[in-house]
């Protein structure tokens, strides 16, 4: 675009005077407008020369715009003409919110370019949670119905700008039919405004998954590569559920890059590189740790990297999106090697976007691949000094991937150089909490380092820092490492440099820093054999004085001195710090010297309360509150009434308030409860005991355990006053909770003058020796005879475990727990929906999974060879098992029973395969047992049973040959057979739910080496039904519960005639849902379930002319919305 | 007590998260790939704003006060992309106009840049040699190419003749502007 001229806003008056932009070059169909009322506006602005005659000039303008748009003689056009000028006062900075009302309705009643204007100024003025919003619904609505295509057009194109998600079901059916209209135009709009939908109420579109198929299968390029937004999305949450799409993926951008598309989509001769790069980050997400996958894609991304040559930005960006693939997938060598190639033309590239580029690749590749620093170390160093910041960044960023213990002083000092410089506060957060975590990593390199650093960090980080930093500090200082002689030196080290920071007079330190030196102090400084004390608590002192400190640092500053007197018999200071602010305006700061003044009076207590070096000692509270039995007591004897809890007065002040209830309180709704296992946080309403029930708090209190252990016990002084018993740890322990922050935006930086005195990074002024040095220095431990500790140290990237053991008695139960070593790391949750996990539900939380034993059932023919191997390999090729969000289904402790392998010699005939249940399951509902898998040795059948605490998944594994079979796994799962020779054996599992999903996808394989080693892959899908149970209950509980839940869905469901009545449609959702119907009267009914383990949800439907009103209704927030997908789905499929 | 007091390196505070290798990938916050978008003069003037995810109002005006700073600091030879907040802002001045694209970290930089240079041209081709008082005096204009061009901040149409083809068929109501009603149905359905 360099022939675009050069006009600026200073020649602007002039310009304006001689022409009319209208005619000016080019003369395009748009221009017109400078001679109208907006022009006027816009040439008297730029006009102006100060901001307060434009604010007088706007305020001008917005009345006038305000009597003419609610004038009602206005007509549309001219309405038109007004919100044109409204948006250009909004995009000033004015806000116009009179005219918002206006917009909606000229989006109502406008023709086609009044309305378009309407749209595109509602688009623009409010937000997607506007009130106002609403009012546009039913326009859209209209629209989306217009046999004319603008009409069209422009409803879906606002639908996909801004629109309310509560009102989305009142448009998805509109919007669907759009996807069969024959205009492409119309079908891509539909389909790029269900994406929109997708990305802010993904279960709403749920249904709709295959429609998106047929959209990615439209003749229309443009309807396709619309469809792709909603892959790129789908496939990111759930991976294995989109393989079998791999090869269309593969084939699109062979087609693609071959040049099969119109002409029209090239970009600067480069084929749709849109089209491309969307594709590329498909097929890497798809291809990520599952070598099948990635093979298919090899030949195409081989061939996307030849294609791309052309010396232009375009090919560019399709070359990284190419290697961040390649490095994505499973490696394969040649291809790696080409995009190492490739990275290394970003890299030395003059054009600093690409030079950014290829750091940012390097910085993804480096731990796969550290010998690509190595090559390009020199260019990295020179990026280090680069003018530009972002580049500098950019090149710590992957220093910080190669840190390691050779190296971290080095790197750490970079970072330091370039936190000082930088201003920005997301820029200081970031790189204080990647410097803590290197200094943290390796806090025993130098201690004085150590410090030091952190001393950089919190005077830089000041405020800003994330609070954790202070913590994790305070934390490691307290509780040492191995060696105590080298703790105290450190701690030691500590307070005598944080004295020497407090000696200057008058500056300033943020607020988390001084708070932490004060607790050091007050915590170690004893460690000092030949300082006065008395120094010490004077420069306390000091700080208590000054103005800049705030109210929190006081009380921080005040336990520290509190501390410290514990240890001194007498002190001048302290007696006038206590007589100073015993009068003070601050009533925290009174209430602490008094407390000071009684503790100085009496030295023993005050011995007890701070012994020496005692904050990492748990502590013993009694939150029974058992010491105040004697007081409750006496209080009932004197006719108190009993103590309820807040929730059970509220619930009968609830139940007074309604009509009369005759019923006497539900005795099986109690033990309803306690059977299903409800806990108190889940539902506080659950528990409600009746009124009989509730006891005195030291009755409920005794029947949990007499003394609790609590770690973060926060306050300091209780309701009841001061609690000597507790007070003494808790004071110290409130020191290291995370203390929400008063927001102090600007720290004023100082330098530590320690900082300086150690300088003993290479100063890099001079030449290329220097930076050869400095390279050296950077690089060290890095390279293909180390990279070990480099990659072991940084990324857990698989975790792969191997463990051998023998067995002498292959009867004996053995288990293994692998919790630490999964790499489940929780995946981003895009489901806004899903984001509330189960507050409280620790059930969920625990990730248990037990697989119980596993069997022989019929066993086998050669039994030797199962006595002499007695080895297990566990090998855990957890990798593969990247679970997607929706299918969170975690497993951690796993027990393996091995088969008992006596069994087989009272096997001699191979009678007909009966699979059936073991005793224990046979009694409870199960899918039944279908093939999951098989191959010409293995068959493996799969069969659900929902068993009331649990879903078990039972896999059934049938040797169809009749050589015996070695070693047996099923990855994934974490189920291995060691048993050589079995003939059918049964393995069960109990999957849980981690999150509410309607569905979730388990994926395995299971391997076995016969001559070779075998895979089979299965995979299986979970629905939400699968883990919900129902729930008995009365009509009473159930309204009881009804108003203690929150969390409600309401929805209208069609009926087909065959549905018919209420009672059928209940007993469809019965059977499919497993809901406990607790009653229906009429033309109403409801029903409970519950969410393993324990969660509960109500339904209250009603049938009225054809539609089924649904209304659900939990104290779980997503539950209801998943729970209604599923009965949208029993209903269609009825 | 050690290995329980031990900071993990889990436990990092204040890292913003990046689509790196040791995790889970390009997994993003759920949104679309663009932000927002920004048209501003040298002068540090707003031209064109447009938001793909919700934003309050004065959020909107802080951002787009501090990027402006930030954009306008920067040096003619330095690289077009920042980080800025949690975000990549790419960024290229076409004469006296900045054109600012806000993307997340792991997106596709230089792609953003080509997106920017496809708007540039769209405008370019319907205005015909366009600059800045084009689109001071006919922002609307503006806006329509730009919502034709992508939508939801994703990029809806990479043909050129296309999303012009659309602009144009709506900018010819305007001749028809007090025609009847069916007339306009023709067009639309033609």
């Amino acid at each position: 675009m360099s022939d675009v001229v050069e006009r600026t806003l200073s020649a602007l008056p002039g310009l304006l005077g001689q022409q009319d932009p209208g005619a000016g070059p080019g003369g395009g169909p748009g221009r017109v407008s400078a001679t109208s009322r907006l022009g006027g506006l816009i040439r008297s602005i730029t006009a102006l020369s100060s901001k307060h005659e434009e604010e007088k000039l706007i305020q001008q303008e917005q009345t006038n715009l305000k009597a003419t748009v609610s004038a009602p003689t206005t007509t549309l056009r001219l309405m038109k003409e007004c919100m044109v000028r409204l948006i250009y006062c909004e995009m000033l900075g004015y806000e116009s919110s009179f005219g918002y009302i206006h917009a909606i309705k000229l989006a109502q009643q406008g023709n086609l370019l009044e309305k378009r204007v309407g749209y595109l100024a509602v688009s623009l003025f409010l937000h997607e949670n506007h009130e106002l919003l609403l009012l546009l619904v039913n326009t859209v609505v209209k629209d989306l119905q217009s046999t004319n295509l603008v009409e069209v057009c422009m409803a879906l194109t606002v639908v996909s700008q801004i629109f309310p998600r509560e009102m989305i079901p009142a448009v998805l059916p509109l919007i669907e039919d759009k996807l069969q209209h024959s205009k492409e135009i119309i079908r891509r709009k539909a389909v790029q405004a269900l994406y929109k939908f997708y990305l802010i109420a993904p279960n709403q579109v749920q249904h709709i998954h295959d429609k998106f198929r047929k959209a990615l299968c439209d003749r229309d390029v443009g309807v396709m590569a619309a469809s792709l937004h909603i892959y790129l999305q789908m496939i990111k949450k759930n991976a294995s559920g989109y393989k079998d799409l791999t090869e269309s993926f593969v084939s699109i951008l062979k087609q693609v890059v071959g040049g099969k598309l119109p002409i029209d989509f090239n970009y600067h001769s480069v084929p749709a590189p849109w089209l491309q790069i969307q594709l590329l980050r498909i097929l890497g997400l798809l291809g990520k740790d599952d070598p099948r996958t990635s093979e298919l894609m090899y030949d195409v991304l081989d061939e996307s990297l030849r294609r791309a040559e052309i010396n232009h930005n375009i090919t560019y960006a399709i070359l990284f999106e190419c290697v961040q693939t390649i490095y994505t997938i499973c490696p394969k060598s040649d291809l790696l090697e080409k995009a190492a190639k490739c990275i290394g033309k970003f890299v030395l590239s003059p054009k600093i976007n690409l030079k950014y580029l290829g750091l940012k690749a390097l910085t993804y590749v480096i731990q796969q691949d550290p010998n690509l620093a190595l090559q390009h170390q020199m260019t990295i160093i020179e990026c280090l000094d680069h003018p530009d910041p972002i580049i500098k960044r950019e090149t710590l960023e992957l220093l910080y991937r190669i840190t390691n213990g050779q190296n971290v002083t080095v790197i750490v000092q970079k970072m330091l150089d370039y936190l000082r410089q930088s201003k920005e506060e997301y820029t200081i957060i970031n790189l204080t909490g990647k410097i803590a975590e290197l200094v943290e990593k390796y806090p025993f390199l130098l201690l004085k380092w150590f410090i030091q650093t952190m001393n950089a960090v919190f005077s830089v980080g000041g405020d800003v820092m994330h609070p954790d930093i202070p913590n994790n500090f305070l934390r490691l200082l307290a509780e040492g490492f191995d060696d105590e002689k080298e703790d105290e030196e450190l701690r030691l080290y500590a307070v005598q440099s944080y004295l020497s920071l407090l000696e200057e007079e008058d500056t300033f330190y943020p607020q988390k820093f001084l708070q932490v030196m004060s607790w050091v102090l007050g915590e170690y400084s004893y460690l000092i054999n030949d300082g006065d004390p008395e120094v010490i608590i004077t420069r306390l002192h000091r700080l208590l004085k000054q103005t800049f400190v705030t109210s929190e640092t006081k009380a921080w500053i005040m336990t520290a001195v509190t501390k410290m007197s514990s240890r001194m018999s007498c002190s001048k200071t302290i007696d006038k710090l206590i007589q100073e602010f015993s009068t003070s305006l601050d009533t925290c700061m009174r209430q602490y010297a008094f407390e000071l003044k009684h503790l100085c009076e009496n030295k023993e207590l005050m011995k007890n309360l701070f012994p020496l070096d005692a904050s990492c000692d748990e502590i013993m509270v009694d939150a029974s509150l058992s010491f105040l039995d004697g007081f409750v007591a006496e209080g009932l004897s004197c006719g108190a009434a009993p103590y309820k809890p807040h929730h059970q007065r509220q619930e009968e002040k609830l139940s007074q308030e309604k009509a009369l209830n005759f019923e006497p309180y539900g005795l099986s709704f109690t033990s309803n409860m306690s059977s299903s296992g409800f806990t108190g946080r889940q539902s506080p309403a659950g528990l409600s005991l009746g009124s009989d029930m509730s006891g005195n708090s030291a009755e409920l209190g005794q029947k949990e355990t007499n003394c609790l252990k609590l770690d973060g016990v926060r306050k300091l002084w209780g309701k009841e006053g001061y609690l000597p018993k507790k007070e003494n740890k808790t004071g110290k322990e409130d020191k290291t909770q995370p203390v929400p922050q008063d927001s102090i935006l600007t720290a004023h930086v100082v330098d530590p003058p320690l900082m300086q005195s150690e300088q003993q990074v290479v100063s890099l002024s001079e030449e290329e020796k220097e930076k050869q040095q400095l390279a050296s220095t950077l690089f060290v431990g890095l390279g293909s005879n180390s990279t070990i500790s480099l990659v072991g140290d940084f990324y857990k990237l698989q975790v792969t475990k191997f463990t051998k053991y023998e067995t002498q008695n292959s009867e004996e139960a053995s288990s293994f727990q692998n919790i630490a070593t999964l790499p489940f790391s929780p995946l981003p949750d895009t489901t806004p929906n899903n984001k509330e996990n189960f507050q409280g539900n620790e059930h969920l939380g625990l990730r248990k999974i037990s697989l119980s034993s596993s069997e022989v059932l019929e066993a086998s023919v050669s039994f030797e060879t199962s006595q002499s191997v007695t080895e297990v390999g566990l090998d855990e090729q957890l990798s593969n098992c990247r679970l997607s969000t929706s299918s969170l289904f975690a497993d951690s402790n796993i027990e393996v029973f091995q088969p008992p392998q006596n069994v087989p010699d009272i096997v001699a005939n191979k009678a007909p395969l009966s699979l059936c249940l073991p005793e224990e399951l046979a009694g409870h509902p199960h899918s039944e047992i279908v093939e999951l898998c098989s191959s010409d040795i293995l068959t493996v059948y799969w069969c659900k049973v929902w068993t009331d605490d649990c879903s078990r998944l039972v896999l059934f594994v049938a040797n169809n040959s009749t050589s015996p079979l070695k070693t047996v796994n099923l990855v994934n799962l974490n189920i291995f057979y060691t048993s050589v020779n079995f003939f059918l054996s049964f393995c069960q599992k109990c999957v849980q739910l981690e999150k509410v999903c309607t569905e979730g996808v388990l994926s395995g394989s299971i391997s076995y080496h016969l001559d070779t080693d075998t895979h089979l892959e299965f995979s299986l899908t979970f629905s939400l039904s699968d883990f919900i149970r129902p729930m008995k209950m009365t009509t009473e509980d159930f309204g009881r519960l009804w108003l203690s839940f929150s969390n409600d869905v309401k929805q209208n469901l069609k009926m087909s005639p065959s549905q018919g009545s209420l009672s059928v449609a209940l007993n469809a959702l019965k059977q499919k849902l497993k809901l406990h119907i607790v009653e229906i009267i009429g033309n109403e009914g409801i029903a409970a379930c519950r969410l393993l383990p324990s969660v509960p949800c109500l339904l209250h439907c009603r049938t009225h002319a054809r539609t089924l009103a649904l209304w659900f209704r939990s104290s779980c927030s997503a539950l209801p919305d998943s729970l209604l997908y599923q009965c949208q789905k029993v209903m269609e499929e009825a | 007590m050690r290995s329980a007091g031990r900071p993990g390196p889990g436990s990092v505070p204040g890292q913003v998260e990046r689509g790196g290798p040791d995790g889970t990938g390009p997994a993003g916050g759920g949104g679309a790939m663009m932000r927002f978008m920004l048209l501003f003069s040298r002068q540090g003037k707003l031209r064109l704003q447009k938001w793909y995810l919700a934003t309050s109002d004065k959020e909107k005006k802080k951002m787009v006060r501090e990027l402006m700073q930030v954009v306008l600091a920067r040096k003619p030879k330095m690289c077009s992309f920042l980080e800025w907040r949690d975000l990549k802002v790419v960024y290229k001045r076409y004469a006296s106009l900045y054109f600012c694209c806000a993307i997340e970290g792991q997106d596709n930089e230089l792609i953003t840049l080509e997106l920017i240079h496809r708007y540039v041209e769209l405008l370019d081709k319907y205005f015909g040699s366009v600059c800045e008082l084009d689109i001071i005096f006919n922002f609307e204009k503006a806006y329509f190419i730009l919502d034709e061009f992508l939508m939801g901040g994703e990029i809806q149409d990479t043909s050129k003749k296309s999303v012009l083809k659309a602009i144009e068929q709506a900018d010819l109501l305007q001749e028809e502007d007090e025609s009847p009603r069916s007339v306009l149905e023709e067009m639309g359905l033609a």
